[in-house]
């Protein structure tokens, strides 16, 4: 308790102890990029670096709230569901004739809300676990994206659309761009505002978070949202690189978003965690896959290079941790 | 030591309350049954009811070892893809040698499975890994496994020998072995779960997991056994599964722990550990294998399924925790307190 309370207060002594771990991640880069240039003579490139990101990018947009959910202490598995019922929702509703900016509007409203109804279970009923109300609308969401779009595709987009996704301002992505000032905004709010610091407080202690004044349900509710707007977003970009959306779109995606997360450094016991973690392990995990898909490794191979990253990175950090402070089990994001 | 912490405040109450919802389960069922039955009456006949405990076998068998798993506060999202591995390993073993015996072909997968789930155990248990990071890791991993063991080739019915495929189509007494293997799992884990040290330990951790180490039961010995067994559990499941539909594919189950996870929860299994019976987890696991089988009997999308599944999921969580909220309430109100 005594150590807890000396890591907030000394912010120096924790920013000296998460930089190790995101030099490391800074050295993981340099590496992966280092073989894949011996992979590939191609490869070396400026088109590459600035080109390749757009590729990925997609879910990264998960990353960022994920990064808030996981230092709350909680976990969200309906991610990818819910970038499936919005993007179906919005395909669906623009093939039925509504302009393509108000189906993108309601995309993002309708993610926002299924984002907001995890939080609102979470925190109406604070018996369940984060594990098994994420477990439930991760059902509930694929299931409805399946009873409206059954095993049909919907899109015929304008082109207009499909150059949010592919299109280039400059010598950048465009995605890339409103990547970065996604990334921008979730940074100042974790390290800049009070709202920041609420959700450290609430995943170090829920109980004492919530008796020092903070409104731990609204907390909950607010970053609930928040991953569900950018479940919205991932889904219009998603949607725009692939040029039309099936209800089994982003199948898996929650294990890529957790496996950055959790490489970024973030600890799953909650409390812990920069953003810029996660944002190096996006580009790290990214251009991995780039460099091995250069060789032609399988998508399977791939598969269990994340999960080997997941479960590696989990020990690492559990080790590392381990006789600091004992945790309590998943769900210390909220009091009982 | 009976079901939950809330024996304190009275231990034969809570066993009643706790049969109270097993009523209420059976209830449901039985209505639901009457429903379903006015709209087709195809469904109660002795031919559907046999499909239906054939199709509900291998969800029954996985949902026991989902049990224990959760009984200790763990959940295990890995269990579809160890189903796929060890069906495919077994499978391929089959068609390169098509005299072996069956039963070996059923070790062969449970070993694959236990060392699935062993691997598991220990990562939860010695090492300290969230379950469902853990799980969530080795689902992909033993996925990704499965595709490259099999070269992303399926193993198709010609290549099984008629004494694998009979593993599942075979009878005892007229009744299909996979019903046969279900029921000796169900009573097997029941007297173990209800009468055995170990069981009532894997209660014990999972009701209060600082007083069970106190107590000196071996917490992490336990938590590691129940991973283990449901790997075996699993391996077991992925043999019927593939002599079932007489083919081994890299996406066998995909998405199947769901429907297990379902089946344990909507049998009266607290996800937050501590509680559950095998009799709540007998009339979970068929209500949900009688929600697949009607739903297409009265003309409902198989793509609307899953989002039925989901809802009656959340109703059944809901009204479990309504009731018990109840329950409580009247407690403290009956002490005066």
């Amino acid at each position: 308790m005594a150590e807890r309370s000396i890591d907030v207060a000394q912010g120096k002594s924790l920013a000296s102890k998460f930089l190790r771990w995101e030099w490391l991640l800074v050295l993981i880069f340099i590496a992966v990029n280092i073989v894949n240039t011996r992979l590939s003579p191609y490869y070396l490139s400026l088109d590459t670096f600035l080109g390749t990101p757009a590729n990925f990018l997609d879910k990264a947009f998960l990353v960022l709230p994920m990064t808030f959910v996981i230092i709350l202490g909680n976990i969200d598995i309906s991610v990818a569901s819910n970038v499936a019922l919005s993007a179906v929702i919005m395909a669906t509703t623009f093939n039925m004739g509504l302009p393509l900016p108000a189906a993108m509007a309601l995309c993002l409203l309708v993610s926002t809300l299924a984002g907001w109804f995890n939080g609102f279970l979470l925190t109406r009923f604070k018996e369940l676990s984060a594990v098994i109300v994420t477990l439930i609308t991760m059902i509930i969401y694929r299931g409805i994206a399946y009873m409206i779009l059954q095993d049909q595709a919907a899109g015929n987009f304008p082109d207009w659309f499909s150059f949010l996704g592919w299109g280039n301002i400059g010598p950048f992505p465009f995605i890339l761009l409103v990547f970065i000032l996604c990334a921008i905004a979730f940074g100042v709010l974790l390290h800049g505002t009070a709202f920041g610091r609420k959700i450290f407080a609430m995943g170090n202690n829920a109980l004492t978070a919530r008796y020092s004044g903070v409104r731990t349900d609204s907390v909950i509710q607010t970053v609930s949202a928040l991953t569900g707007l950018m479940a919205g977003f991932t889904a219009i970009f998603l949607s725009s690189r692939m040029g039309s959306t099936r209800p089994n779109v982003a199948m898996g995606y929650e294990l890529d978003v957790i496996a950055m997360v959790v490489l970024g450094g973030v600890s799953t016991s909650g409390g812990r965690g920069t953003i810029a973690g996660p944002l190096l392990a996006i580009f790290i995990i990214g251009f991995l896959n780039y460099g091995l898909g250069l060789v032609n490794v399988q998508a399977q191979v791939l598969l269990i290079i994340v999960g080997l990253l997941l479960i590696l990175s989990v020990l690492v950090l559990n080790v590392r941790f381990s006789g600091r402070h004992r945790r309590p089990a998943l769900g210390a994001g909220r009091e009982k | 030591m009976s079901q939950n912490e809330a024996s304190v405040a009275g231990k034969p109450k809570a066993r009643v309350s706790g049969s109270y919802r097993e009523l209420g389960l059976l209830v449901f069922i039985v209505v639901l049954c009457a429903v379903i039955q006015v709209r087709n009456q195809s469904f109660l006949t002795i031919s559907n009811i046999a499909d239906l405990l054939d199709n509900t076998a291998i969800l029954g068998i996985l949902a026991v070892g989902m049990m224990m798993v959760i009984l200790t506060r763990g959940i295990d999202l890995s269990i579809g893809a160890t189903i796929a591995l060890s069906g495919m390993v077994s499978a391929l073993t089959v068609a390169a040698n098509p005299s072996m015996s069956p039963l070996l072909s059923i070790l062969e997968g449970m070993a694959v499975g236990l060392v699935v789930g062993s691997l598991i155990g220990v990562l939860v248990a010695r090492f300290s890994v969230l379950p469902i990071i853990a799980t969530l890791g080795a689902m992909n991993i033993v996925r990704g496994v499965t595709y490259v063991v099999s070269n992303g080739a399926w193993v198709s019915s010609y290549q099984m020998s008629n004494g694998f495929q009979s593993i599942a189509m075979g009878r005892v007494f007229g009744v299909n072995n996979l019903v046969v293997i279900a029921i000796v799992v169900f009573v097997v884990f029941g007297y173990f779960l209800n009468y055995t040290r170990m069981g009532r330990r894997i209660y014990a951790v999972g009701s209060n997991p600082e007083a069970a180490d106190v107590s000196g039961i071996p917490r992490r010995f336990i938590l590691w056994f129940v991973y283990a067994v449901m790997g075996a559990l699993s391996g077991l499941a992925g043999v019927l599964w593939v002599a079932k539909f007489a083919s081994a594919q890299g996406d066998t189950a995909t998405g199947y722990e769901l429907n297990v996870i379902a089946a344990a929860v909507l049998g009266g299994v607290s996800i937050n550990g501590g509680s559950g019976k095998i009799t709540g987890l007998i009339l979970g696991t068929i209500l949900l294998g009688i929600l697949n089988n009607a739903l297409p009997l009265v003309n409902v999308s198989p793509f609307w399924q899953q989002a039925i599944q989901g809802f009656v999921i959340l109703a059944a969580i809901l009204t479990n925790l309504l009731v018990k909220r109840n329950g409580l309430r009247q407690a403290l109100r009956k002490r005066a307190i």
